[in-house]
C-alpha cells in the first residue's frame, strides 16, 4: 500500500508503524496522520500532553558576522532586537509585500541563527534567502536532512520534560530556548498549549523520542499525528501556510501586521508593506463558527447577498465541539458578530464571525 | 475485521440488509475505520428516489468529506434520526445503531451487483 518512492522517511518512521500510525505523504515525507484518532489525540494534547514527529519541517542555519544584518534584511521581524536564546515568529515577504513563508527564527548564539521553515517551502525559501546573500560574512546552510524536530505539547509537557536530561529547559519562558545535549530546546509550539519543540541531530532522533515517550508514560503522553496538529492549530487560529497565508495574501490582510517591523531601516518588501500599512486592506482573515450543521472546508465560497470571500481552513473543533473556519472576507463584512453564509456542497449555511482565537488555554 | 454473514456489500463499502419490505443501508466496519472519527452526516431526504450508484449521503470525518452511494436503487423511506445527535454511532456500531437510511421499491436485479461476505472479504484483500 505504501510506495517508498513517493516519500522520504524520517528517522522515526519505524516507530510510527510500531505505534499503529496511519501514514501519509506530507511535505515529501511519510508522516503519521493519526494513531488512535484525531479527536482522541487532540483532546490528549489539550488535557495532558502529546508527542509529535515534525521532522519534515525545514531548518536552515545562518551564521557569521553579518548574519544579523542579513536576516534583518530578508525577514520582516525585528531581528536586531533578539537576545541570545530567544525566538521570533517572522515572515519572509517578497518585494510586493506578499508572504513567501512564515517561520520561527531562533537566535542560538551571538551571530548564530536557526530558521524553522515549512516543509513545502524548503527549496523556495532557501533559494530566496541564498539569492539575497551578499558578501562572505554570512553563511547559510540547509540542515533540514540532518535535523529532526520533535514537539512535546500540552499542559503536562513541563512536568514530563523535568523527568529527562533536558529538565533545565522546564524553567524557560515562552519563546525562549537553550541548547542541551546538542539539541535546541525551545518553549514554542503550534497547538495553542504550553510545550516545547526540540531540534536535534537526526541520528539522535530515535533516542530523544524514546526518552520523552518513557518520561511521559505515567502522565498519559500519546503520539500525535498531523491530523490533530491541524485541528489544534486551527482552534488556536495559528495560520497554515498554503491555506490561510499564501503568495496571494499580505501580512495586514492575514492579521500578521505585528510581525512586520516597519521601523527597520531597510528590508525586502518594506516599500510595499509600508503602503499596505497606510491603506485599508481589501480583505481580512476572519474566524467564523457555523450556526447550521456543516463543516466548512478550504475553498468554500463565503456569501452575503453575493460572494464576499473564501474559506481557507475549516474543521470540526474537538475542544469547542463546533464547526469552525478561517477565511478571507471583504473588509466591511469582517466585524465580529457579522452573519454570513458558507456554501457547502451547493447549500448556503449560516455562520457568524467570532472572536479569535477560538480556543485559549485556561492554564498558564 | 467484522464482516457479518447475513449482509450484502457494495464495492464502495456500503452494506444492505433486508428488513421486511425495507432495505436498510449502512457502511462497513472497514469503511468506518478508514474514515475514523465521524463528526457529521448529511442524510438523503425522505421520498428521494435514488439510482444504484448515486451519491446519496455525505459522511464527514474531522479531516474530510466522503460520499456514500446508493448500493441499490429505491425510494428513501427512513433515515436514522440518532445520527444527528451522535454521528460517531457509525464508528461505534456500523452494522447496528449506525445504520444510515432505508429504501423501498428496490428492483430485485440490483442485488446481483452486490457482494457476499467472502467476495467482500476478497475485495478488501486486494
Amino acid at each position: 500500500m505504501q510506495h517508498p518512492e513517493q516519500g522520504k522517511q524520517t528517522p522515526l518512521y519505524a516507530a510510527h508503524l510500531r505505534l499503529g500510525a496511519r501514514m501519509t505523504v506530507f511535505g515529501g515525507y511519510w508522516m503519521p496522520l493519526q494513531y488512535t484518532g484525531v479527536i482522541d489525540e487532540h483532546l490528549t494534547v489539550r488535557q495532558r500532553a502529546g508527542l509529535f514527529d515534525l521532522s519534515h519541517m525545514g531548518e536552515f542555519r545562518v551564521s557569521g558576522p553579518a548574519a544579523e544584518a542579513f536576516l534583518s534584511k530578508v525577514l520582516t521581524g525585528d531581528v536586531a532586537g533578539m537576545r541570545n536564546g530567544s525566538a521570533l515568529y517572522t515572515l519572509l515577504c517578497n518585494e510586493d509585500g506578499v508572504i513567501l513563508d512564515d517561520l520561527i527564527l531562533y537566535r542560538t548564539g551571538g551571530d548564530q541563527f536557526l530558521l524553522a521553515v515549512n516543509a513545502s517551502n524548503i527549496r523556495k525559501d532557501y533559494e530566496w534567502i541564498a539569492s539575497h546573500r551578499t558578501g562572505e560574512n554570512v553563511r547559510c546552510e540547509d540542515v533540514s536532512e540532518a535535523t529532526s524536530l520533535i514537539a512535546l505539547q500540552g499542559p503536562l509537557a513541563e512536568s514530563i520534560l523535568k523527568k529527562t536530561p533536558y529538565r533545565s529547559a522546564a524553567e524557560l519562558k515562552r519563546n525562549a530556548h537553550q541548547i542541551l545535549e546538542r539539541t535546541v530546546v525551545a518553549r514554542t509550539g503550534y497547538t495553542g498549549e504550553d510545550g516545547f519543540e526540540l531540534y536535534t541531530e537526526s541520528q539522535q532522533a530515535v533516542s530523544l523520542w524514546k526518552t520523552l515517550f518513557e518520561a511521559g508514560k505515567d502522565a498519559g503522553l500519546k503520539p500525535i499525528g498531523l491530523g490533530a496538529r491541524d485541528t489544534l492549530r486551527l482552534e488556536a487560529k495559528l495560520p497554515l501556510y498554503g491555506h490561510d497565508i499564501t503568495e496571494e495574501t499580505t501580512p495586514y490582510e492575514a492579521g500578521l501586521g505585528w510581525a512586520v517591523s516597519l521601523h527597520k531601516k531597510n528590508f525586502v518588501g518594506k516599500e510595499a508593506l509600508s503602503r499596505q500599512h497606510d491603506t485599508e486592506p481589501q480583505k481580512l482573515l476572519v474566524g467564523f463558527e457555523m450556526m447550521e450543521q456543516g463543516i466548512p472546508r478550504n475553498g468554500c465560497p463565503i456569501w452575503k447577498d453575493k460572494v464576499i470571500g473564501k474559506v481557507t481552513s475549516g474543521t470540526y473543533g474537538p475542544s469547542l465541539r463546533k464547526n469552525i473556519g478561517l477565511g478571507y472576507v471583504e473588509k466591511h463584512f469582517s466585524n465580529v458578530g457579522t452573519e454570513l453564509f458558507v456554501e457547502i456542497r451547493g447549500r448556503k449555511l449560516r455562520a457568524q464571525i467570532v472572536k479569535t482565537p477560538f480556543y485559549k488555554r485556561s492554564h498558564v | 475485521m467484522n464482516i457479518p454473514e447475513n449482509l450484502l456489500y457494495s464495492k464502495t463499502h456500503e452494506w444492505v440488509r433486508r428488513e421486511g419490505k425495507e432495505i436498510v443501508v449502512g457502511i462497513t466496519e472497514h469503511a468506518q475505520s478508514e474514515l475514523s472519527d465521524v463528526v457529521f452526516i448529511e442524510l438523503p431526504k425522505i421520498g428521494r428516489a435514488a439510482k444504484q450508484g448515486d451519491p446519496v449521503a455525505v459522511i464527514e470525518s474531522v479531516k474530510a468529506a466522503f460520499e456514500i452511494y446508493a448500493p441499490v436503487s429505491g425510494t428513501v423511506v427512513r433515515v436514522n434520526p440518532e445520527l444527528e445527535k451522535d454521528p460517531a454511532l457509525v464508528n461505534k456500531d456500523p452494522y447496528g445503531q449506525g445504520w444510515l437510511f432505508a429504501l423501498e421499491n428496490v428492483p430485485e436485479g440490483d442485488f446481483k451487483a452486490l457482494l457476499d461476505k467472502s467476495a467482500y472479504e476478497a475485495l478488501l484483500k486486494q
